[in-house]
C-alpha cells in the first residue's frame, strides 16, 4: 500500500467514525435535534443502529434545504447544545425567508481548521486583516474574524449588504450596484490607508478585483498597500481568473488560494497552486466534518468516475448539524485523493447547467 | 477547426476558458475561441492610450488609404485566422453556418463592408462636413474661412459589443480606426468571423495591431465581458433589443443600437397609385431576411391596407426556408433555442386582435413556424392593422414581418412611434415638410428609396463623429475686442 493510499484508507476510518457519532447525537431520544427526531419516525431503518458507515448515509432520503427555511432555527441543533450561547446564519433571502443555520462553535472550528492549511509566511501570525466580503447575517463575516483573531490579528471589516445589491441587478440597475461596489472599496481604501498594518485578507474575486483596479488607478497595487496573503471564494474563481489574478493583479510575492464555501458545509480548501496544474482549481471539503461527492446528474447514488462531471453532493457531519446529503447548486469534476486532502476533491465547478440560468451574482 | 485567441492591444493571448462557436444545423464545432474574463478587459482599457498613440503615428490620409487596401485583403485574400488561414469563401460559409444567415446574403455583407472601407475618404469627409483631417489629428487648426476650430476625441479606444445575428452592422465601426481612436471589440458569441477578418485584413494594410483589442465568446460570460466593455470604455456602443435601449438611454457615454421600427408611408396623394411601389415595399421588407434595424416592418397607408397587404402577402407568403448555400435561399435561421419560437407564440397571440388580419396565412403552404432539429426559421409573415392603437401596428421581429397599418396621413407622424428609417412616399409639399419637422423620424427617405438603401455619406443613427469627437474652444490668442 502506498502512503497515498494509507492515508485515504486512514481518512476513510475517520469519516465511517464521524458518520456514527454524528447520527448517534443528532438521534439521541433525549439530546438530538428536534428535526431529526421527527423524521427519524418517517424513516424505514433505525438510524441508531443502521447507521454504521458513511455509506450508510445513503439510506437517507436527499436533504431539501428549504426545510432551513424560518424557525424555530434550533430544531436543527441537538438539544445538547441548548444551553450554550447560539448564533444563526443566514444565506440567500433577497426574498422570503432566508435559509438559516444555528450554529454554537462549528464556525470557529472549520476556521480553525483552516488556519492550519494557510502559510504563515503570507499570512503572518499577529497580523491584521481585511474582511471585504458580505456582513450583515452572515457566517462568513464572524468566522473571519474569528480566523483572524485565531492568528493574533484584529478583523477590519466592510459593511455590504448582498441581498441589496442583487435587488439592483434583477431590477437591471446595472449604474447603482456599481455605486455601491464602489462605496465598499471607499471602505477598504480607508481601511487599507488609515495605518493598520493589514497583510491578510479575505475578498471576493469582484471585490479583490474592483480594490485592484482602484489601487492601480490611485498609483498603487495590492502588494504595494502592504496585502501579502489572501483567500478568496465563490464560482467566479475560475481558472481564468486565478491566472488573471496572480499575473495582472497581484504579481508574484501576494499570495492567493481559492475556497469554496457555504453556511452548511463550511470551508473546503484548495489543493496548493502547482503550475503543472495550469490554474486548475481543487477543492477539497472539510472531511470528516463534512464531505463532498461528485456524482451522476442522473443518479445522485452514483459517484462518477475521476475526471468526470457531474453534479456535487455536499454532507455535513459536525456536532452541531447534520446534512444526509444535500445536491449543491454546483456542477465539476471528480478529482483524485492529494497527500494534503486524502479524499475525494472536485475541480472546474460552476452553477449546475440545469439552474444557472436563474442564477444572479452579485458584487460579492 | 480553428483556434481563436482573445487579442489584447495586438498580442494573441491563450485564455484558460473557452467556448465553441457551432454549426447551427449540425452541432460541429467550428472554432474554439479564447475567453477573456470582464478584469482583463478593465485592465487593458486602461491601456488604451497606447492605441491612440500608435494610430496618430500615421496621418489619417495613410489610415483611410490602409483602408482601401484593407477591403480588398478583405474580399479577396486568404487572411490568418487565430491558428489558421481562411479564405473569403470559408468566410462566408463559416459565417453562414454560425449565425443562419444564407451564404449569398453573408457574401453582400461582405461587400457593404468592402465597400465603406473603400470609400472612407468619403464618408469621413462627409461625417466631418469637409473637416481637414490634420484638425482632428492635432485637435485644432484654422479652416479655410478663417475660423479656429478645434476637436478633441471622446475616448482613446471605442468599445463595440456586436451582435450575432446581424453581420451588417460591421460597418458602423470601421471609420474609428481612420479617426485615429482604438477598438474594442466584443463580437457576437457566434460571429467572430468578421472582427477577426476585419482585424486581419487592417494589420496586413499596415494599420498597427495594438490598436485593436477582441475579446470573443460569450455564453455564461457574455454579459459580463459586455458589461466590462460598457463599463471601462468612455464611448462604447451595443446592440440588442428595445430593453438595452431603455437601460442605456441618456447615457451619453453608451451609443445603444436596438429596434428600427423602419417604416413606409404612402402619401394620399399616392396612395391610390399603392401597386406602382410595391417592388420597393416588397424588398424593403424581405431582402436581408428582414433581420435588420434598417429593414421595413410597418407599411402606413390612408387607405387601400386591405389590398397592398394582400399583395405583399402574395409575393413573399410563399417563401418557404431553403438550404443556406442555395443562391435563391431567403430565410435566416434562429438559431437560438426558443427564440422562433416564443415569437411565433406572440404573433399567434396578436393576430387574435379584432383589429388584424394575417394575410400570408392563406398564400402559405404551412404553419409560420419550421422547425428543424437544432433551428427553427419563421415563414414570412404580412398582418393588415386596422387600428393603429393595436401592438401589432408598430412591432419588429428578425424575420420578413411587416404590418400594414390604415392610418390618416395627418396621423402618421404623430402616431407612428420611433422610426430608424422612414421613406414617405408622397409629393404633398406640406406632408414632406411635417416630415422634415418630425423628430421621431431618424433617417428620412423623402422618395422611392427603399429603407435598406442606406447611403454610407449619411450618418447613421446619429453621427459617429460627434460621438467620437468633441468640439471645444480652442484659442491661441486673445480674441479681437469687443
Amino acid at each position: 500500500m502506498s502512503n497515498l493510499d494509507a492515508l485515504v484508507a486512514e481518512a476513510k476510518k475517520k469519516l465511517d467514525e464521524q458518520t456514527v457519532e454524528c447520527v448517534q447525537l443528532h438521534f439521541h431520544p433525549e439530546k438530538g435535534a428536534p428535526y431529526w427526531l421527527e423524521k427519524a419516525s418517517g424513516l424505514d431503518f433505525d438510524p441508531l443502529k443502521d447507521v454504521n458507515c458513511f455509506d450508510d448515509l445513503k439510506k437517507f432520503p436527499l436533504f431539501e434545504d428549504d426545510d432551513l427555511r424560518g424557525g424555530p432555527v434550533q430544531r436543527f441543533l441537538p438539544q445538547a447544545h441548548w444551553n450554550k450561547g447560539r448564533y444563526v446564519f443566514e444565506t440567500g433571502g433577497t426574498t422570503g425567508t432566508p435559509k438559516s443555520r444555528c450554529v454554537v462553535d462549528d464556525f470557529r472550528i472549520d476556521y480553525e481548521e483552516f488556519s492550519a492549511t494557510l502559510p504563515d509566511e503570507a499570512f503572518p501570525r499577529g497580523s491584521n486583516w481585511l474582511m471585504l466580503g458580505p456582513s450583515g447575517p452572515r457566517r462568513l463575516r464572524l468566522a473571519v474574524e474569528h480566523l483572524c483573531q485565531y492568528r493574533g490579528g484584529i478583523c477590519f471589516c466592510v459593511d455590504l449588504d448582498p441581498r441589496w445589491v442583487v435587488k439592483l441587478l434583477k431590477k437591471g440597475k446595472i449604474d447603482e450596484a456599481k455605486e455601491y461596489s464602489a462605496h465598499v472599496i471607499d471602505q477598504a481604501m480607508t481601511i487599507l490607508t488609515s495605518g493598520h498594518d493589514i497583510k491578510g485578507m479575505f475578498a471576493t474575486p469582484k471585490l479583490l478585483e474592483a480594490l485592484a483596479m482602484r489601487l492601480i488607478d490611485e498609483g498603487s497595487s495590492i502588494e504595494e498597500i502592504g496585502i501579502t496573503g489572501i483567500f478568496a471564494g465563490g464560482t467566479e474563481f475560475t481558472p481564468q481568473w486565478y491566472r488573471f489574478c496572480k499575473e495582472e493583479l497581484l504579481g508574484p510575492d501576494v499570495y492567493i488560494t481559492p475556497t469554496y464555501g457555504n453556511t452548511l458545509m463550511g470551508l473546503a480548501c484548495g489543493k496548493p497552486f502547482d503550475p503543472a496544474d495550469e490554474y486548475k482549481i481543487t477543492y477539497y471539503a472539510p472531511q470528516p466534518r463534512a464531505a463532498v461527492e461528485v456524482v451522476d446528474f442522473d443518479n445522485y447514488d452514483e459517484l462518477v468516475g475521476y475526471g468526470e462531471t457531474g453534479r456535487v453532493k455536499l454532507y455535513t457531519l459536525t456536532h452541531e448539524l447534520f446534512i444526509p446529503g444535500f445536491m449543491e447548486r454546483d456542477e465539476g469534476e471528480r478529482e483524485e485523493p492529494h497527500e494534503k486532502y486524502p479524499w475525494d476533491g472536485v475541480s472546474g465547478t460552476r452553477p449546475f447547467h440545469e439552474i444557472a440560468k436563474a442564477t444572479t451574482v452579485g458584487v460579492y | 477547426m480553428y483556434e481563436i485567441p482573445v487579442i489584447r492591444w495586438g498580442k494573441p493571448y491563450a485564455s484558460m476558458s473557452h467556448t465553441e462557436v457551432v454549426h447551427f444545423e449540425t452541432g460541429e464545432a467550428l472554432a474554439k475561441v479564447g475567453e477573456a474574463n470582464g478584469g482583463m478587459i478593465k485592465m487593458d482599457a486602461k491601456k488604451a492610450r497606447k492605441a491612440r498613440e500608435v494610430l496618430r503615428e500615421f496621418s489619417i490620409e495613410d489610415l483611410v488609404a490602409k483602408c482601401k487596401v484593407a477591403a480588398k485583403a478583405f474580399v479577396e485574400e486568404d487572411l490568418p485566422l487565430g491558428d489558421g488561414v481562411q479564405s473569403p469563401d470559408d468566410f462566408c460559409r463559416l459565417q453562414s453556418a454560425t449565425t443562419g444567415m444564407p451564404e449569398h446574403m453573408c457574401r453582400f455583407n461582405m461587400t457593404k463592408n468592402a465597400f465603406v472601407l473603400e470609400n472612407m475618404d468619403k464618408i469621413l469627409d462627409a461625417l466631418t462636413r469637409g473637416l481637414p483631417y490634420d484638425i482632428l489629428t492635432n485637435g485644432y487648426g484654422m479652416e479655410d474661412r478663417g475660423v479656429m476650430v478645434s476637436y478633441q476625441p471622446t475616448c482613446d479606444a471605442a468599445g463595440w459589443v456586436l451582435p450575432s445575428n446581424s453581420p451588417g452592422v460591421h460597418t458602423l465601426w470601421l471609420p474609428v480606426i481612420p479617426l485615429q481612436i482604438g477598438l474594442i471589440l466584443k463580437p457576437g458569441r457566434s460571429e467572430p468571423w468578421t472582427p477577426y477578418r476585419m482585424y486581419e485584413a487592417f494589420a496586413k494594410a499596415g494599420v498597427p495591431r495594438e490598436a485593436f483589442c477582441l475579446y470573443p465568446g460569450g455564453g455564461a460570460s457574455g454579459a459580463e465581458l459586455g458589461g466590462a466593455v460598457l463599463e471601462s470604455c468612455e464611448r462604447s456602443v451595443i446592440f440588442g433589443g428595445q430593453a438595452t435601449v431603455d437601460m442605456y438611454a441618456g447615457n451619453p457615454k453608451v451609443s445603444a443600437h436596438g429596434p428600427g421600427y423602419s417604416k413606409i408611408v404612402l402619401g394620399e396623394d399616392v396612395v391610390d397609385d399603392w401597386e406602382k411601389y410595391l417592388d420597393l415595399i416588397v424588398d424593403s421588407v424581405y431582402l436581408n431576411s428582414g433581420r435588420s434595424c434598417i429593414s421595413c416592418s410597418g407599411v402606413w397607408a390612408p387607405r387601400h391596407g386591405a389590398e397592398i397587404a394582400d399583395a405583399i402577402a402574395q409575393r413573399i407568403g410563399p417563401v418557404a426556408p431553403k438550404p443556406m448555400n442555395d443562391p435563391e435561399s431567403g430565410l435566416a435561421a434562429f438559431t437560438i433555442e426558443g427564440a422562433a419560437q416564443a415569437m411565433n407564440a406572440q404573433i399567434d397571440e396578436l393576430v387574435k386582435s379584432s383589429a388584424v388580419t394575417e394575410v400570408t396565412e392563406k398564400y402559405r403552404d404551412g404553419d409560420r413556424l419550421v422547425e428543424k432539429e437544432r433551428c427553427s426559421f419563421l415563414r414570412p409573415t404580412v398582418v393588415h392593422v386596422k387600428d393603429v392603437a393595436d401592438p401589432l401596428a408598430d412591432t419588429e421581429y428578425m424575420f420578413p414581418f411587416v404590418s400594414v397599418v390604415d392610418c390618416p396621413q395627418d396621423q402618421f407622424i404623430r402616431k407612428s412611434g420611433y422610426t430608424l428609417v422612414g421613406t414617405a412616399l408622397t409629393n404633398d409639399e406640406k406632408f414632406k415638410r411635417d416630415l422634415l419637422e418630425s423628430r421621431n423620424i431618424d433617417r428620412l427617405n423623402i422618395g422611392e428609396v427603399k429603407t435598406l438603401q442606406l447611403n454610407w455619406l449619411q450618418p447613421h443613427e446619429g453621427n459617429i463623429i460627434d460621438f467620437l469627437y468633441r468640439n471645444r474652444a480652442f484659442q491661441t490668442s486673445p480674441p479681437p475686442a469687443h
